[in-house]
């Protein structure tokens, strides 16, 4: 692939070519939920991964800290995941043990399942720090006080003993951040952090992971479906499609010039409050299986603007602006987009 | 019976009584034990568990009479409960008292043992199938599959045969290392479901090792069903040192158990009922009492059951 390898100068983590496959019941087919996936991860900066259910966000996640589990799944070999210069994919047990939840973190989906029912939060929260640097008892409850207080739990002393079926969602999330950012990882990923929980604690979650950020100064990989999220949260933001990155940019110039149709699609499907009042746009189909990926182009036969290239010649990632690529042969060719509207 | 039998055995019983009421105390204060104490019959169960195992520990004082010694083989055979004899005296003319309280001894010491090495072994097999999957899975399941398709009888046959006489330990222990298959099943399959949980993958994202992981995330979660099969593990082990003693491979007479003493008795069941009843009501006892107390601890363990705040 012609990806830019050659970019990532400078990086923390470096995903090149990632891909994970799983291994259908009955080894009926393989499906390709990751395939291909490249990106950059820069220090301190948030960069957010957007896409519909089913094109590989989470997979890719999961993937980065070796949690896929095998079998079904496998990542393939050639899939490069570097972190600070090492590649995760090929380091022994131990050592992968000893980046993860110290050096990089992750923050699940659901806060009301993953928490150990069976435990104080203080008790999870201070695990990492127990694993990682050998805290003692005493101290760790303290760090596990001091990280409460550090997510905005209210009484910290007290919540420290509670178990989490004693807290709401919210909470339950803010703990979940509390375990992650306990040894002041570098990385932080945040998978879909806020996807379970209302609005109004949405957004209190997405600030505190904002300023939290700021303090120990951690880079983000925001995972979501959410494009409001990304435009008020991300730096930076990677569209994926079908198992696949079909667009890369800076926030404000992928919310300005989206130039892959999919992206396009996702901004057009967005409510907008200054716009006049009409039927949402919906890009039509669906997303095909990770089974049987369409030839060519992926997203082709949801295309308003595919013609005969698209169906034989799969798209590479294309540099239109600096910063700025997309897997479409619009950029090569982007006449094409005026001739078909 | 002697005073000072009739005064052990009480202090045994305020004894126990004592200690349930101290641990009922002070488990009040915690949330979790007061689940535990929330049901009466546990406190019941406790207590009688509690004053079983005083008596066996004191059994030299409780029990009036050497278990032993045949006191008159034929005036004083199959006597019914008396004052002399408490609960009469068995074929043998040995005191029934005496050697139901030396038999706790041996039987409640067996099952403990038993079931601490079933269950032990039967949940780390099962976690490390659970956990593993696949080879390792399969490799141990069909293990368990032989072994709860050998008649376990048949095993203790062939260890006995190797032993000559077992000894109570190896007794305990070959008993244990036949009764595991069940729990290591039940603690598969409980296992299986808790590994897709999320938080044993957020666990493992934290940089948890496997056992950690297992010991920590997956088998507490696991705490119920080990629990009460732990309890009726211990029923079961009893019952089944009964019926090993009854085919006269259990425990080596004249040395009491609860099982050997039912098997004396069997043959003079309608004569002199006394000789099976009371080994008999000890056993239903203990199952009780331990079904009574894995209620309480299954309450106790779970905080899922408890809904208001600390």
């Amino acid at each position: 692939m012609t990806t830019e390898t050659s970019g990532g100068v400078g990086a923390l983590l470096r995903v090149r070519d990632l891909k994970t496959y799983f291994v259908t019941e009955h080894g009926k087919g393989t499906a390709r939920a990751v395939d291909d996936v490249s990106f950059d991860l820069y220090p301190g900066e948030t960069l957010g991964i957007v896409g519909e259910s089913g094109c590989g966000k989470t997979v890719t996640s999961l993937s980065i800290l070796r949690l896929i589990p095998e079998p079904p799944g496998h990542i393939l070999p050639g899939s490069l995941i570097e972190f600070e210069g090492r590649n995760l994919l090929a380091l022994p047990a131990p050592e992968l043990r000893a980046v993860r939840g110290n050096q990089i973190a992750m923050i699940f989906q659901e806060p009301m399942t993953s928490l150990n029912p069976v435990f104080t939060v203080g008790d999870q929260i201070a695990e990492a720090a127990i694993i990682h640097q050998h805290l003692s008892r005493g101290a760790a409850r303290a760090r596990a006080i001091e990280m409460l207080q550090l997510v905005g739990i209210p009484d910290p002393g007290e919540r420290v003993d509670h178990y989490p079926h004693q807290l709401s969602g919210g909470m339950r999330q803010r703990v979940m951040i509390a375990m992650a950012l306990v040894c002041h990882p570098k990385v932080l990923i945040a998978d879909e952090p806020t996807t379970a929980l209302d609005v109004t604690i949405q957004a209190q979650i997405l600030e505190l992971l904002d300023r939290l950020q700021k303090e120990l100064g951690m880079a983000v990989l925001l995972i979501t479906h959410d494009l409001g999220v990304v435009a008020g949260h991300a730096d930076r933001v990677v569209v994926m499609y079908a198992g696949r990155v079909v667009e890369t940019a800076q926030t404000d110039e992928l919310f300005e010039h989206p130039t892959h149709p999919y992206t396009e699609g996702l901004l057009a499907a967005v409510p907008r409050i200054d716009a006049p009042r009409a039927r949402l746009h919906a890009i039509p189909g669906q997303v095909p299986a990770a089974t049987a990926w369409p030839t060519g182009c992926r997203f082709r036969p949801r295309c308003p603007y595919a013609w005969d290239k698209c169906l034989t010649e799969p798209p590479l990632l294309e540099t239109g602006t600096p910063g700025h690529t997309a897997r479409c042969w619009l950029v090569t060719e982007p006449e094409r987009r005026q001739a078909s509207r | 019976m002697t005073l000072g039998s009739w005064l052990a055995l009480f202090v045994a019983l305020i004894g126990a009584a004592e200690i349930v009421r101290a641990l009922r105390q002070r488990g009040l204060k915690q949330e979790r034990w007061r689940r535990f104490f929330r049901n009466r019959t546990t406190s019941w169960g406790l207590g009688i568990l509690v004053f079983l195992v005083i008596i066996a520990i004191a059994a030299p004082l409780v029990a009036p009479l050497d278990p032993i010694k045949q006191h008159d083989p034929v005036h004083l055979k199959n006597l019914p409960p008396s004052w002399t004899f408490i609960l009469g005296t068995d074929v043998f003319s040995r005191d029934v008292w005496s050697r139901v309280v030396y038999g706790a001894r041996v039987s409640l010491g067996i099952g403990a043992l038993g079931a601490l090495v079933a269950v032990s072994l039967g949940s780390l097999v099962g976690a490390v199938a659970g956990y593993y999957g696949r080879r390792v899975d399969a490799v141990l399941m069909r293990g368990v599959d032989v072994g709860l398709a050998l008649p376990r009888i048949f095993i203790l046959l062939m260890a006995v045969a190797l032993w000559d006489g077992l000894p109570f330990v190896t007794l305990a222990l070959a008993i244990g290392l036949t009764s595991w298959f069940g729990t290591s099943r039940l603690v598969r399959a409980e296992v299986l479901s808790l590994q897709q949980r999320d938080f044993v993958v957020a666990a493992r994202a934290l940089g948890a090792g496997d056992g950690r992981v297992i010991f920590r995330h997956v088998l507490p979660n696991a705490a119920a069903p080990i629990i009460v099969s732990a309890a009726l593990g211990v029923g079961n082990v009893l019952l089944l040192e009964a019926s090993l003693s009854f085919l006269g491979i259990g425990v080596a007479p004249p040395r009491p158990s609860w099982g050997n003493m039912i098997a004396d008795g069997a043959s003079s069941l309608y004569t002199a009922p006394w000789t099976t009843l009371f080994p008999g009501l000890a056993i239903s006892l203990v199952v009780m009492s331990l079904n009574a107390v894995a209620d309480g601890l299954r309450d106790a363990l779970d905080p899922r059951e408890e809904g208001g705040a600390a």
